[in-house]
């Protein structure tokens, strides 16, 4: 959460990995937020609380013949890692996975950062946001 | 009057509900408020020149107001490049998106 006179975004984010070109917008939108020092606040729900987990693989491309090391695959868990490197104090990423989404996924096991929550984590994000967009799917 | 960011992130081809919401736009904008059209992912692909029975030219004629906006990366990684991009759309980015999200009391939707 930002002090008084912070700018900062809240996103409500529900889309799951490698679905959809949306992913990557969201993730571009908050790296460029806080790349101009505007904190981000996030809200995982449905299928976006995979976004997170830990256990995500690099592959190789067999129709390039690259290696995993070549091919060098953003994951969306390092991408995310790298978003809570940038967003470590002053801008600051909070993200929040809907507590009963991972479960439903069995996706608890995720990377240092994010924080378990609920709706109500939403609501008080938007409160204290300067602004907010809810990314929906369909 | 009111501030407005419309993102389409969609494209009419594959999404009839499309067209809602550049009706949403015009008539936010013939209401008398500030409205950004943004366009990103697929729903750059209607600010390719030359398309017949454009979205973004019915827009633009109802609601000559509207701001069109394209994201840059959207555009390249379709090859609408150049002098490919239509009149009346202006290449953007994600940062100019961000600035105008991060103005209190600015509506942004999202489709």
């Amino acid at each position: 959460m930002t002090t008084s006179g912070e700018k900062s975004i809240t996103i409500a984010l529900m889309d799951p990995p490698y679905e959809s070109g949306t992913t990557t917008t969201a993730l571009r939108i908050m790296d460029a937020a806080l790349r101009k020092g505007i904190s981000v606040n996030v809200f995982a729900y449905e299928g976006a609380v995979n976004l997170t987990m830990r256990g995500q693989a690099p592959h190789p491309n067999p129709v390039k013949g690259t290696s995993i090391e070549e091919q060098d695959h953003p994951s969306t868990a390092k991408f995310i890692a790298g978003l809570f490197t940038l967003g470590a104090d002053s801008p600051k990423l909070e993200w929040v996975n809907c507590g009963l989404c991972v479960d439903e996924r069995g996706a608890g096991e995720c990377i240092d950062g994010p924080r378990r929550g609920g709706p109500g984590d939403l609501f008080k994000f938007s409160q204290e946001s300067t602004n907010t967009l809810i990314i929906g799917t369909r | 009057m009111a501030d407005y960011v419309l993102i389409e992130s969609r494209d009419p081809f594959e999404y009839s509900d499309t067209g809602y919401f550049y009706e949403v736009a015009a008539d936010l904008s013939k209401a008398g408020n500030n409205v950004t059209f943004f366009l990103v992912q697929n729903g750059v692909l209607t600010a390719r020149k030359g398309i017949s029975n454009s979205a973004v030219d019915k827009l633009q004629k109802a609601a000559p107001n509207v701001k069109v906006l394209a994201d840059e990366f959207s555009l390249r990684e379709r090859a609408i490049i150049g002098g490919k991009l239509a009149s009346g759309v202006a290449s953007s980015d994600v940062d100019e998106l961000v600035d105008l999200l991060a103005v209190s009391g600015v509506k942004a939707i999202w489709h």
